[in-house]
């Protein structure tokens, strides 16, 4: 299991990716913790001609807050963002999932923007990026553009991403009061992509769920908050046309959409009930 | 910060890659698409950092990488250019005197092949710098990166447990 | 802290039964072991790396290996070809005309099958090598199941096992005839137990060197034993076994019975380094582990019980079907025989009929794994147990106690010819259940009953052999055959001790520890004799098979060190004391037989101020022969050979003692299973051994936690799955999951200790007793918490679906219910339709022009016309980050023109495969539009299936939206505004 030959390039500034992605002809890959991608290249599934480094780039490498957004940057690990002081209180349900991804030995490595990238079905911060209806922001020399959750990821490990361009940063709305939050996972094991994961958000207007690991991308619906909610992740749980895979039938997760969805869509209402007690006092 | 592009290692030459190793300066050179274990182990003669699956799964690999851990199968060499790397050479305090964690291994019979047991101490120690005052869970937190076959991995607790306190208790043990 | 184990002090047995600390562990912790791959290798060696079969079952029509030997650094090539030129076949353990060859010959039997080894400069080449082997093959049906491998017309793997039989024998004991016709009850359970591996974190490894001036092979592999496999290895080299120098090296990195399956890798590392002419190393990578190292059986079992009112078992009726994957290598059938001798477990039953298959599939063949054969013999026999509690209305444990082997009659000669040398298993059982507090258990079962929660409690009473009978397998002969080949039998064990110029000891046995701490228990041992400390005595457990004691038993495997092997360093270090003692009588002026070897001296126990070191005693026999008395020949090492008098060969009835030893198991868990997601929380979990005398607590209380561990991952997390068309789905330990530190809970441990009469030390094997209770334990739980009836491992939360959540409804009428697969299907169906600005005409025509077939076929180039139908291409196909390049066949058939036709499609490439076909037809719609519809069936598989099956599936679906998507485009000259709800026809749909 080795990979087969790339060069190798360390860029200091976003322009070099840029440069890099541009003159490749699409034969070239950003590596930032390459916890996705060097068991790739291990396999010799992804046979790219070069990679380019973008850890070193000091503009890829921190959290933005404008209050309003939190952006963060192609090169923040993910062990950066569960460490980081104020995450738990600027964006719950980043911290809440963000322990959930594979394991403190690959999140030390792995980054956000990373994970976005590589556009596993199953894997967590795909799921919280469409839950919270955050953005991913992609530059070229030709352009740079932000695209929403739902427009990023197209298919399965396919994303709307074009192969000159960088995905410089992932956003995603502050907390906002009177907005509660909840996250679950059925896996295997703990730190094995899902079976099924559940990100619920619930404010004074809607309250909407996103599952992941079942269909090919992530999914969100908002969903009622009277007695019609049995029926409509009735509804979901057919939507997202799960399938059978060795560790769970399409059945199973259909179960789960309905069970577990409900439970963490409760769970929601719940944490903004909290929140809102919180506040007040 | 340069303009100029900076330069592109080719495939399928060597080129040198530096680092500090266990505290020393260490160097050699590396193709492009070398993994990080396979330039400590082959390169730099560093067999103590073992290799179990190449997909960063089993966790035998795990060295730490300015003072995370991390799994060597999932970093190439030339990416560990300029980094500090702690390997399982570097934990004993001396050749004949064993840190608190790995007496505390062979007290509490941690491990049995041994071969698991390099990338789990790298993993604990840094556990056991940052919370020093963990308990079970965050252990059995820690741990679930690694793959043990042998131990079943109750005294592989046990020992972290008491490496953690006898840390907290430095002369208590 | 220091590493000084003279720190311990010893207890007032002697050394042997308390826990010191291990002397292999300083160098281990500090990164000092030296496993396989840390050791120095010759100047110049080579670095191999192994092209894998990515079907289960196809012809190998051509390998071009041209390429790959012009590439830089590249040395050689080996394929079938040479390997049959310079090696015979790997002997098969039962009487058919098969031949069994480390690497496919003509024909690749499993995915992962060895089909060419590249060797290079170093592995990055040799992997770049495998990229540029083209193997051509033309696929054949594959079998899985072994119930289909039986069925009628199913396809043949091999010519010489009719109906994919490799053995079929059947065997009575006592009257189960009469005991059945006569019982009130019969009673049964049909059980499919499922395929899994021990995986040890340290693969297998081979450094091999040629001398074609003697035609002699150097071997060094991390092999665990047994070495009758050496034979084995040397025959197929076609050299008597002392030009067969096979060495293992000082640390292996854990085995489980894993290790014994490296020899075919031996064979062909051993060819390719002749080939080479230089030597050459291969390390086995985990991928290549998981699908190519070995697995244990998979048996499907049909177990009837003749059962009294009372529960008493009168009879038993054995029907096992033993799945051997592929090729039946050495020392298969035994996962089957090993356990001949305990059929009955640990109940008297004197009645049985049992009928033993074994079938051959299109799976990784198997070998030893921990537990060998147990796990396969308990899950029927321990759930059956539970059965008869169930359907008769008894207390499980009362039907356990009932038919328990009672205590006044060890040693007691089992039906089927085990001689179960000592216990008291009522009493351990009762131990069990008061150390183990029982009641709680049974407190926490009604009060989370109470409370609406699943809540189960299960039992397992097994006898855990150990040292196994070199003959056992030869009960898959007749005993005609048995007769003809003459008898196997006994379990040689080897100790050599060894004392230098100035008196300190040495011991060498054979028994290639893989983690086990040997050298430690032998320091125990050995010092104790001697009476000095551990830390005095130097083990060494390598094994050099040109320089070292050894025999066909050597080995580690079938838990024979503490009860064979520390026995026989036991012997060698008693022998070399008496005649130091004679040595020492003539100078202190003693009788040999009082004298006490005690804190480094040697002293009559009247005169203790009178004593001479230890030290000077044993260099005596260097410096000072001439003073030895006469009857002591020599007083500088003494090897033993110890093997066991109660194994016998089987006899003429097919009774045989299969192992020397048999410890007790008592285990009972309570687990509580999640109503909603079906995840099965492991309450409390006792274990109850009965190993004999224990050699060392920590290292016994080690193979326990450790045996747990193994049993938990195959009761909850591990199978090695296989699609129905014997593409591998469990590739990499993403999808082979293995238990973590999260997923098992500490066991509790208790001992009942009935030392063996059979062994020096009184010891028993114990280290895969929970391979063989604890899967059917937690079972019985589960099983108890849903009221089920049959249950399969491993337990899935997915698989408990049905019984929790009941029929699923139907879909709210606005959603169409999607097509169901079977599990791990891989073939996809598909239809869409699409509207396109053509006529028929022109799209006909597109169809059969290469220049625009090869802009239709997605990342096509270099399409060739063979025929007017026929077309081939280069095809550049990816997905995500997944990129690979294929070559690819197109056919046209069953044409209809302009109406429809048939489109079949295959492509080849290093990532894999895939074939299809669809049928496309063409209705004009007005004058310049044509409405495509069209249905397809893929199946895909190769070496990506075993990475990601998911991925695998969308990647197809997007090529195959691809290619109509291109067709559109193509036929309209432009990019149709449909192609997007077409894609999506094809994720719904497919």
């Amino acid at each position: 299991m080795k990979p087969a030959r790339f060069a190798y390039q360390r860029a200091a500034t976003t322009e070099h990716v840029l440069e890099a992605l541009h003159r490749s002809g699409g034969e070239a890959r950003v590596i930032a913790g390459g916890q996705s991608l060097v068991p790739m290249l291990n396999m010799r599934l992804a046979r790219p001609a070069l990679l380019v480094d973008i850890m070193h780039v000091a503009a890829l490498s921190h959290v933005d807050d404008d209050g309003a957004r939190l952006i963060i940057g192609a090169g923040v690990r993910q062990r950066d963002l569960e460490m980081r002081h104020d995450t738990a209180a600027r964006q719950p349900l980043l911290a809440m999932a963000l322990p959930w991804l594979g394991h403190v030995q690959t999140r030390s490595r792995g980054t956000v923007c990373g994970s976005i990238a590589h556009a596993d079905p199953s894997a967590e911060l795909p799921l919280v990026l469409t839950a919270l209806r955050g953005e991913v922001h992609l530059r070229s020399r030709r352009r740079a553009r932000r695209l929403p959750a739902e427009a990023f990821f197209t298919g399965m490990m396919v994303t709307a991403r074009a192969e000159d361009e960088l995905i410089e940063a992932v956003s995603v709305p502050a907390v906002r009061p009177g907005t509660g939050y909840a996250f679950r996972e059925i896996s295997r094991r703990h730190g094995d992509f899902a079976i099924a994961a559940f990100a619920a958000v619930a404010d004074e207007k809607e309250l909407r769920l996103a599952i992941g690991g079942v269909a090919e991308t992530p999914k969100a619906r908002v969903l009622p908050t009277d007695q019609g909610l049995d029926d409509a992740l009735d509804t979901f749980a057919w939507n997202l046309e799960a399938r059978d895979d060795l560790h769970a039938s399409a059945r199973y997760r259909r179960e789960l959409v309905r069970r577990i969805g409900r439970e963490v869509v409760l769970a929601a209402i719940r944490d903004r009930e909290a929140r809102a007690l919180k506040e007040a006092t | 910060m340069s303009r100029q592009a900076p330069a592109v290692l080719d495939a399928g030459q060597r080129h040198p890659v530096r680092f500090t190793l266990n505290g020393r300066k260490a160097g050699g050179e590396a193709e492009p698409r070398m993994l990080l274990h396979d330039f400590l182990r082959h390169v730099l003669g560093a067999t103590g950092t073992h290799v179990g699956c190449e997909h960063g799964i089993c966790g035998a690999c795990t060295v730490q990488i300015d003072g995370a851990p991390a799994r060597a199968c999932l970093t190439l060499a030339v990416q560990a250019d300029g980094a500090e790397i702690r390997t399982v050479e570097g934990l004993a305090l001396a050749p004949d005197r064993l840190s608190a964690l790995q007496e505390a291994f062979r007290a509490h019979h941690g491990l049995q092949c041994g071969f698991c047991t390099p990338g789990i101490l790298m993993s604990l120690d840094a556990l056991l710098r940052e919370r020093p005052d963990c308990g079970e869970a965050e252990i059995r937190e820690t741990l679930s990166g690694h793959l043990c076959r042998c131990t079943g991995y109750t005294p592989i607790v046990k020992a972290a447990l008491a490496a953690a306190e006898a840390l907290r208790v430095p002369h208590h043990a | 802290m220091t590493l000084d184990v003279h720190a311990q002090t010893v207890g007032e047995g002697g050394w042997v039964g308390i826990s010191i600390p291990r002397v292999e562990d300083a160098a281990l912790l500090a990164g000092r072991g030296r496993f396989i791959d840390d050791l120095g290798m010759p100047p110049g060696t080579l670095h191999a790396a192994i092209l894998r079969s990515p079907h289960a079952h196809a012809t190998i029509e051509s390998i071009r290996t041209d390429a790959a030997r012009a590439m830089p650094g590249v040395a050689a090539i080996l394929t079938g070809t040479e390997l049959r030129a310079l090696t015979t076949s790997l002997v098969v353990g039962v009487k058919a005309p098969v031949e069994c060859w480390p690497m496919a010959i003509d024909r690749v039997r499993y995915v992962g099958e060895p089909v060419a080894v590249a060797v290079a400069t170093d592995r990055y080449l040799a992997e770049d090598a495998l990229d540029a082997i083209e193997v051509s093959y033309a696929p054949l049906p594959a079998v899985v199941a072994p119930l289909d491998a039986l069925r009628d017309g199913a396809p043949l793997l091999h010519e010489g096992f009719p109906g994919n039989i490799a053995s079929d024998r059947s065997f009575s004991y006592g009257d189960p005839d009469g005991a059945f016709a006569s019982a009130p009850h019969r009673i049964g359970v049909d059980v499919d137990y499922p395929r899994n591996a021990c995986t040890p974190i340290e693969t297998y490894g081979v450094v091999a060197e040629y001398d074609p001036a003697l035609d002699a092979y150097d071997v060094l592999a991390n092999f665990q034993g047994p070495f009758s496999i050496h034979a084995v290895i040397a025959r197929a080299l076609r050299v008597p076994g002392n030009r067969l120098r096979l060495r293992t090296p000082p640390d292996s990195g854990g085995s489980f019975g894993v290790k014994q399956g490296i020899f075919p890798y031996i064979v062909l590392i051993a060819v390719a380094a002749r080939l080479a002419g230089r030597p050459v190393k291969w390390i086995e990578d985990r991928m290549e582990h998981l699908a190519g190292a070995v697995s244990a059986t998979n048996r499907v079992t049909r177990l009837q019980a003749a059962v009294a009112e009372d529960g008493r078992i009168l009879a038993l009726d054995w029907d096992q079907i033993e799945d051997c994957g592929a090729h039946l290598r050495a020392p298969e059938p035994a996962t089957l025989y090993r356990m001949h001798g305990n059929m009955t477990g640990a109940y008297a039953i004197r009645n049985l009929r049992i009928r033993n298959r074994v079938v051959v599939t299109n799976k990784l063949p198997t070998g030893l794994n921990r537990g060998f054969g147990g796990p396969q013999i308990y899950f029927p026999l321990e759930r059956l147990i539970s059965r008869i509690a169930a359907t008769l209305g008894l207390d499980p444990l009362a039907v356990v106690r009932r038919n328990l082997v009672p205590a006044d009659a060890f040693p007691y000669r089992t039906a089927t010819g085990a001689l179960l040398d000592s216990g008291d298993y009522r009493a351990a059982l009762d131990v069990a259940l008061r150390d183990g507090d029982h009641e709680s258990l049974l407190a926490r079962r009604a009060a989370a009953r109470v409370e609406g929660r699943l809540y189960g409690i299960g039992y397992a009473a097994v006898v855990e052999p150990s040292v196994s009978n070199m003959g056992y397998i030869t009960t898959v002969l007749t005993a005609a055959e048995r007769r003809r080949a003459g008898p196997k039998n006994g379990a040689q064990a080897t100790a050599t001790i060894t004392l230098d110029p100035v008196g300190s000891v040495s011991v060498h046995v054979a028994s290639v520890p893989q983690g086990q701490g040997h050298r430690t228990v032998l320091s125990q041992v050995v010092a104790d004799v001697f009476g000095l400390r551990p830390s005095d005595i130097r083990v060494v457990t390598e094994l050099d098979t040109a320089k070292d004691a050894w025999s066909i038993a050597s080995g580690n495997y079938a838990s024979r060190f503490a009860p064979a092997v520390a026995g026989a360093a036991q012997i060698a270090a008693t022998r070399l004391r008496e005649r130091l003692a004679r040595i020492a009588a003539a100078q202190l002026n003693a009788r040999a037989d009082e004298l006490v070897f005690s804190a480094g001296k040697v002293f009559s126990p009247g005169n203790p101020g009178n004593a001479i070191p230890f030290t000077r005693l044993a260099a005596t026999g260097h410096w000072a022969p001439a003073t030895l008395p006469e009857e002591v020949e020599q007083s500088l090492r003494e090897t033993v050979f110890w093997t066991p008098p109660q194994l016998d060969a089987p006899n003429d009835a097919d009774e045989v003692n299969s192992s020397l030893c048999h410890g007790f198991i008592f285990d009972f868990c309570g687990v509580e299973v999640d109503r909603d997601t079906g995840e099965i929380r492991l309450d409390r979990y006792v274990t109850m051994h009965d190993c004999g005398r224990i050699l060392h607590p920590g290292m016994v209380a080690g193979q326990i936690t450790g045996g747990f561990a193994h049993a938990l991952g195959a009761a909850l997390l591990e199978e090695q799955s296989y699609a129905p068309d014997g593409s591998l789905l469990t590739g990499t330990l993403a999808d082979y999951l293995i238990p973590t530190a999260r997923e098992v809970p500490e066991p509790v441990i208790l001992h009942y200790e009935t030392p063996s009469p059979f062994t020096p030390l009184g010891a028993k094997g114990v280290g895969e007793g929970n391979t063989m209770s604890t899967p059917v334990c937690i079972a019985n739980a589960v099983a108890d918490a849903l009221g089920l009836a049959d249950i399969r491992l491993p337990l899935l939360p997915s698989r408990l679906s049905e019984a929790l959540h009941g029929a699923e409804p139907q879909p709210p009428h606005h959603e169409a219910r999607p097509p169901q697969a079977t599990q791990g299907e891989r073939t996809l169906f598909g239809r869409g339709r699409a509207s396109v600005d053509a006529t028929p005409e022109q799209l006909w025509a597109m169809l059969l022009d290469p220049a625009l077939l090869a802009r239709v076929v997605p990342g096509a180039d270099n399409v060739r016309r063979e025929s007017d139908t026929r077309f081939r291409a280069e095809v550049t196909l990816g997905i995500g980050p997944v990129r690979g390049r294929y070559r690819a066949e197109i056919a046209l058939s069953d044409l209809d023109p302009p109406r429809a036709v048939t489109l079949s499609g295959s492509v080849d490439g290093a990532l894999g495969f895939g074939r299809g076909r669809g049928r496309l037809r063409l209705v004009p719609v007005g004058q310049a539009r044509t409405e495509l519809t069209y249905d397809y069936e893929a199946a895909v598989g190769g070496k990506i299936a075993s990475i990601g099956g998911r991925l695998l599936d969308g990647a197809a679906r997007v090529v195959i939206g691809q290619f109509f998507e291109s067709l559109a485009v193509q036929a309209s000259g432009r990019r149709p505004s449909l192609w997007r709800r077409l894609l999506r026809l094809f994720r719904r749909r497919a």
